[in-house]
């Protein structure tokens, strides 16, 4: 009898994303550039989240109807956003059978307290995380990917460099504690113990990790890479940009060859405007997306 | 011996860690330079378009076919079954096209529709594999020279034809190492 939605088959469509680029689109036309240009998946939306950020007000779920439109138009996986805690939006997403559900900082949360329960879907979740305490409350619920929160729609890469720091940092911290300090050391995290115990005996995440939030540029992909990240996410970096196809080919690239001086130099070059940023300072903490889910 | 794990995208340091857990010599290969002084090449599950766009772009495609032309051993998972097959359905996609075979990628539907099952593989012994099949491509006809070496629910899911082997499936994510090893010992060396 074939199983559908086991850990294994929900893990396992993120390995096979790893080292690839998953990027935002609002329209079939640009997921279709998106494809061309050899992303490994892209996210169906209504807004990027730099349009997000200025509109301001409740976002929610994307209209269905352009989710489907794009699912039509091509054949990489689509994935799509829920707000955190958004159970319903999850299960309306998963009758439209999208590829995997983001459960996302980039939405107005719908529930203060808990997050969604994942283990009740069989379409997997991927879900943001600023350090290794809650990338393994958001595994323990049941999301079979993690990505760093970052700063989305910023093109502001700092807080994507903060937060995977800090996971890998935590993760090495842990592997050089006595078996006699992991209990305390879970309770700290605010992590469940056997996951705890599982990153030390692994010395990773049990999940694939991407990078997210604010990447706008083949060496901002190129420097999550290094760090650890196993594959990218770009959101508004590409179609805020001036050349769209043009950049999200070179991201991609920059991804396969992330340790490749020459060929990152060769990709950098003539990519027009990149979005332009956002600084840190700028955006008040409440305004801060990274805030939002604990 | 040494071989080569296509490492463009998707999957690769699975295969990489289990054929170095058989004695192997692994190299990620991600330039046409690297695939000098490799035996055997693993073209690992991802996402078959952009594999095979960065194998266009970067004149990866051509030095690659020939090889599996002249006989070097490759072993293609799931994109990689699909890079190797010579029609691919509805698809104009960049592919090696070595395999005598037409291939219908996302067969089995979306992601909510992947699943794992016992697959019997009568060549790796009595036990069954476990096949972890992810938006899975089905092989729709073989040619006369492609070997059905296991079949599931009617289906062709894992193939050879000579020096080419071809799953639909996924061994790279279980910790069975046996469809490697035949790979390694009847593929490779046999």
């Amino acid at each position: 009898m074939p199983e559908r939605g086991t850990w294994t088959v929900k893990k396992g469509l993120a390995q096979m994303l790893k080292g690839g680029v998953i990027m935002d689109v609002t329209t079939p036309e640009q997921a279709k550039i998106a494809e061309e240009a050899g992303a490994c998946a892209v996210m169906a939306l209504e807004r990027v989240p730099a349009d997000i950020r200025a509109a301001g007000g409740v976002a929610r779920m994307a209209d269905p109807a352009i989710i489907k439109e794009i699912m039509a138009a091509v054949s990489i996986p689509v994935m799509a956003k829920v707000r955190i805690g958004h159970f319903v939006e999850a299960q309306i997403l998963e009758a439209l059978s999208v590829d995997y559900i983001d459960e996302s900082e980039v939405l107005t949360p719908a529930d203060e307290a808990y997050h969604i329960n994942k283990h009740q879907f069989t379409v997997p979740f991927v879900c943001g995380a600023r350090d290794l305490g809650e990338a393994l409350r958001r595994i323990a619920e049941g999301a079979a990917m993690i990505r760093t929160k970052g700063e989305p729609g910023t093109g502001n890469v700092v807080e994507a460099v903060r937060h995977m720091r800090r996971v890998m940092d935590e993760i090495r911290r842990l592997a050089s504690l006595p078996a006699e300090e992991l209990v305390a050391a879970a309770r700290e995290l605010g992590a469940p113990y056997e996951l705890v115990k599982e990153v030390v005996e692994t010395g990773g995440l049990p999940v694939v990790n991407f990078a997210a939030g604010g990447i706008a540029t083949p060496a901002d992909a190129a420097l999550m890479m290094q760090l650890g990240a196993d594959g990218i996410f770009v959101g508004s970096g590409i179609f805020k940009s001036d050349n769209p196809a043009v950049r999200a080919r070179a991201i991609v690239l920059a991804t396969t060859h992330y340790r490749d001086p020459q060929v990152l130099a060769e990709v950098s070059q003539g990519l027009g405007q990149a979005m332009p940023g956002l600084e840190m300072a700028t955006i008040a903490v409440h305004d801060r997306m990274q805030e939002r889910g604990w | 011996m040494r071989v080569g794990i296509l490492a463009l995208q998707g999957a690769f340091l699975e295969h990489r860690e289990i054929m170095e857990k058989l004695g192997c010599e692994t190299v990620e290969v991600r330039k046409p330079g690297q695939l000098e002084g490799i035996q055997a090449i693993i073209i690992p599950g991802g996402e078959s378009t952009t594999m095979g766009r960065i194998l266009l772009e970067q004149g990866m495609l051509a030095p690659l076919a020939e090889m599996g032309r002249a006989g070097v051993p490759i072993y293609g998972t799931c994109a990689g079954m699909v890079l190797l097959a010579k029609e691919i359905i509805g698809s104009q996609q960049p592919r090696l096209g070595l395999m005598d075979m037409v291939v219908r990628r996302n067969a089995y539907g979306r992601q909510v529709d992947s699943f794992e099952a016992d697959i019997e593989v009568p060549v790796l012994g009595r036990e069954p594999l476990r096949g972890v099949f992810i938006r899975a491509p089905r092989v729709e006809t073989v040619g006369p020279g492609v070997v059905v070496l296991a079949s599931y629910d009617g289906w062709p899911v894992l193939v050879r034809e000579k020096n080419l082997l071809a799953s639909a499936f996924h061994p790279e994510l279980t910790t069975d190492l046996r469809l490697h090893r035949h790979f390694l010992d009847e593929v490779i060396t046999g």
